[in-house]
């Protein structure tokens, strides 16, 4: 035989191997490589977002930025709380930077719904508005109108990167059950839609207008409102409910603030757990035969107590003009009621 | 018969383009991750991959007796509470331990330390651990990572229960300013080999310093920063920045928030991998183009927390200096430093 045909063969095969092997390898390892780099950043994404509550801000690097200098020895509210004793901010003006947090929050989408039932989808269009004026200006805004009349809701000239989504649902005989369903409806789109949509959910009222800036400070994990109508008082004068029975009792020597249930939100899981909790528990207070007094807004202050909210809007986010007098204390009104026939627009 | 010479030829040159393609894919997807030059040897740490520990849900806080949060009380002049990008700044009267503790205390955490006795410094390792025996974290494991180049010269200290200490040799350097560089590598390295598996929060102390006072879950946070004592009250034009623009801590005169002090800084653990890293990519590159930084990993420190900034920052009561007045703002000193002789100390 040939000693070099032999050995030609014998070449041939071990290249042809070699190079099986090199092409396999090259693949293999860009493969696991982007996996792995994948799955960092997936579990980097996921712990991030079931962050620990008690830690509000998001770490992302800002580019270089001028803004005057915080000083340590000069708080810049005197006159309030700005922090609970859980490390909540209280947001109030002139403790936040927008330049900063706007440079933090850059990239997010920002969901808000907002329930307009039977005769308050009268309400839609102020509403709509004023929150293409001064909610979360600059950033993705999902607007998330849940009506019974989906023909009924105005088309309003929005901003880029800004939408509305109509979602049909059914509407209830009482006000009191429109309002509670609000919990159910919301935690089944969460799961549904709004996981995948937004990165943060904002709950609102729709019988409100917005009249100054709410923006990206709001964002945290979870967070409630201050009630305008409590926010000075004891925790023995909060209209908590109060008989054990209810699902949202509390006793009288607990409580840390009254939230307002017009104005709540959080991240999207934050969100869902806090609907899907007080739906379940309203749930079973009707099956006790029980309702709570201030129905939602009871359940929510049940569940903000013992899962403590990460930010607190001061009442610049929640007010009502006509109801209350401005203190100096407030030095913007943000998101205020507008006014409206209470016996007529609730019933029928 | 110069077939199969060919075919050789054209086989080896295929591999090699095969090869050289797999690395280019490689190299780029980590550069892409880092802003080294491309010129330096990619170190090892590149390699490590860090696998996060399951996150544990939120626990509901336990209904508890606590006075109620006075929502208007006029406070007499204190400390700025919040930073402008809502970082609570953690004083004395800011917090309820009670509450904390009720909330932190559930979730089973452990907090790790880590502390450099290199050199003439293992002296102040048996201070430090007694003392954070008696203030550290009170009803939390903890785990201290004591690094070192002399093990022999670390003396044995008796650790509470649920309390461990692990002394881990490293090398030691005739200067000390590359001792003090090399701890944001070695933190970092650490975390990719051990500490990810066995904690959930990391601080990062000097050695020469002791608690005075309860330093507990108040301090904890993703990102921990605490505010140096010689610098809290003056404008951010006189922090020591690194102030040359050749190196990658530099500064500009109208930046910058807090000047953070290196010897306390801290966070989940994650975290802290990636801020160690990202400082110890700054130092290699200065080392690349022959810079030291003004106050070496200081400096580098305070850079990243400019453009990562801290969710939560401690007042100077979490790292004071015994040899300043101590000022009325500042009423619980909880860890300062120890009177010492450095110039000695250095040599």
């Amino acid at each position: 035989m040939d000693p070099r045909e032999f050995w030609g063969k014998s070449t041939k095969f071990w290249l042809c191997l070699i190079l099986l092997f090199a092409v396999l390898l090259g693949f293999y390892s860009q493969d696991t490589h982007s996996v792995v780099l994948q799955r960092m950043q997936l579990e980097k994404k996921e712990s991030s977002e079931r962050d620990c509550h008690l830690d509000t801000c998001r770490i992302p690097e800002v580019p270089r930025l001028v803004y005057p200098k915080a000083q340590l020895l000069k708080p810049t509210r005197v006159d309030v709380l700005v922090m609970t004793p859980w490390f909540a901010p209280i947001i109030w003006d002139g403790t936040f930077d927008s330049a900063i947090l706007d440079a933090q929050f850059r990239n997010i989408t920002v969901g808000l719904t907002v329930f307009a039932i039977k005769k308050y989808v009268v309400f839609l269009k102020l509403f709509l508005e004023t929150a293409e004026k001064h909610f979360m200006v600059g950033h993705k805004v999902n607007y998330y109108v849940f009506t019974d009349q989906p023909a009924n809701v105005p088309q309003i000239p929005l901003q880029e990167g800004r939408q509305v989504v109509v979602l049909e649902v059914r509407n209830y005989k009482r006000w009191q059950d429109i309002s509670m369903h609000r919990m159910e409806m919301i935690s089944n789109f969460s799961q549904q839609r709004f996981l995948r949509e937004v990165h943060y959910l904002v709950c609102l009222d729709v019988d409100m207008k917005f009249s100054d800036h709410v923006g990206v400070e709001i964002l945290a994990p979870l967070f409630g409102t201050l009630h305008p109508g409590f926010y000075r008082g004891d925790r023995q004068s909060f209209t908590y409910e109060r008989r054990p029975l209810s699902q949202a009792y509390i006793p009288r020597d607990e409580g840390d603030f009254y939230y307002a249930g017009g104005f709540f939100g959080g991240s999207v899981p934050e969100v869902y757990r806090l609907t899907m909790a007080c739906h379940q528990a309203m749930m079973a207070d009707q099956a006790n035969g029980i309702e709570a007094v201030w129905h939602d807004e009871s359940h929510l202050n049940r569940y903000l107590l013992y899962h403590k909210p990460s930010k607190v809007l001061s009442p610049e986010y929640l007010w009502d003009e006509h109801m209350l007098r401005r203190p100096p204390l407030l030095r913007k009104l943000r998101y205020v009621a507008v006014p409206k026939n209470h016996a007529e627009i609730r019933n029928r | 018969m110069h077939c199969p010479r060919i075919a050789l030829g054209l086989g080896f040159c295929l591999l090699v383009g095969i090869a050289l393609c797999s690395l280019w894919v490689y190299v780029e997807n980590w550069l892409s991750v880092s802003y080294v030059p491309y010129y330096l040897p990619c170190p090892e740490i590149f390699n490590m991959k860090l696998q996060y520990k399951g996150e544990k849900p939120f626990q509901p806080v336990t209904p508890s007796q606590y006075p109620q949060p006075k929502l208007l009380e006029q406070k007499p002049t204190e400390l700025l509470t919040l930073t402008p990008w809502l970082a609570p700044i953690v004083s004395e009267g800011t917090f309820d331990p009670e509450l904390l503790h009720r909330i932190y205390q559930p979730l089973n955490l452990t907090v790790g330390v880590t502390v450099f006795a290199v050199g003439k410094y293992t002296q102040f390792v048996q201070h430090f651990l007694e003392s954070a025996e008696q203030f550290f974290m009170q009803g939390f494991r903890v785990h201290y990572y004591v690094f070192t180049n002399d093990p022999t010269a670390i003396p044995r200290v008796r650790l509470g229960s649920g309390r461990l200490a692990s002394i881990i040799p490293i090398q030691g350097h005739s200067r000390w300013e590359e001792i003090s560089t090399r701890r944001m590598e070695t933190i970092s390295q650490h975390i990719v080999e051990r500490a990810h598996r066995e904690i959930d929060y990391l601080f990062c102390l000097d050695v020469d310093m002791v608690f005075r006072n309860p330093w507990g879950p108040e301090t904890l946070g993703d990102l921990v920063a605490a505010i140096h004592p010689g610098y809290f009250a003056v404008p951010r034009q006189q922090f020591p920045y690194e102030r040359r623009p050749l190196s990658t801590a530099f500064v500009a005169g109208g930046e910058g928030d807090f000047y953070y002090g290196g010897a306390v800084f801290g966070g989940r653990v994650a975290r802290v991998y990636d801020f160690t890293r990202g400082c110890h990519m700054g130092i290699l590159a200065d080392k690349a183009n022959g810079i030291m930084a003004a106050w070496q990993e200081e400096s580098h420190l305070n850079r990243r927390f400019i453009s990562h900034k801290p969710s939560k920052v401690l007042s100077p009561e979490y790292l004071w200096d015994d040899r300043k007045p101590q000022p009325p703002s500042l009423k619980l000193i909880r860890f300062s430093t120890l009177d010492k002789d450095t110039d000695w100390l250095r040599s």
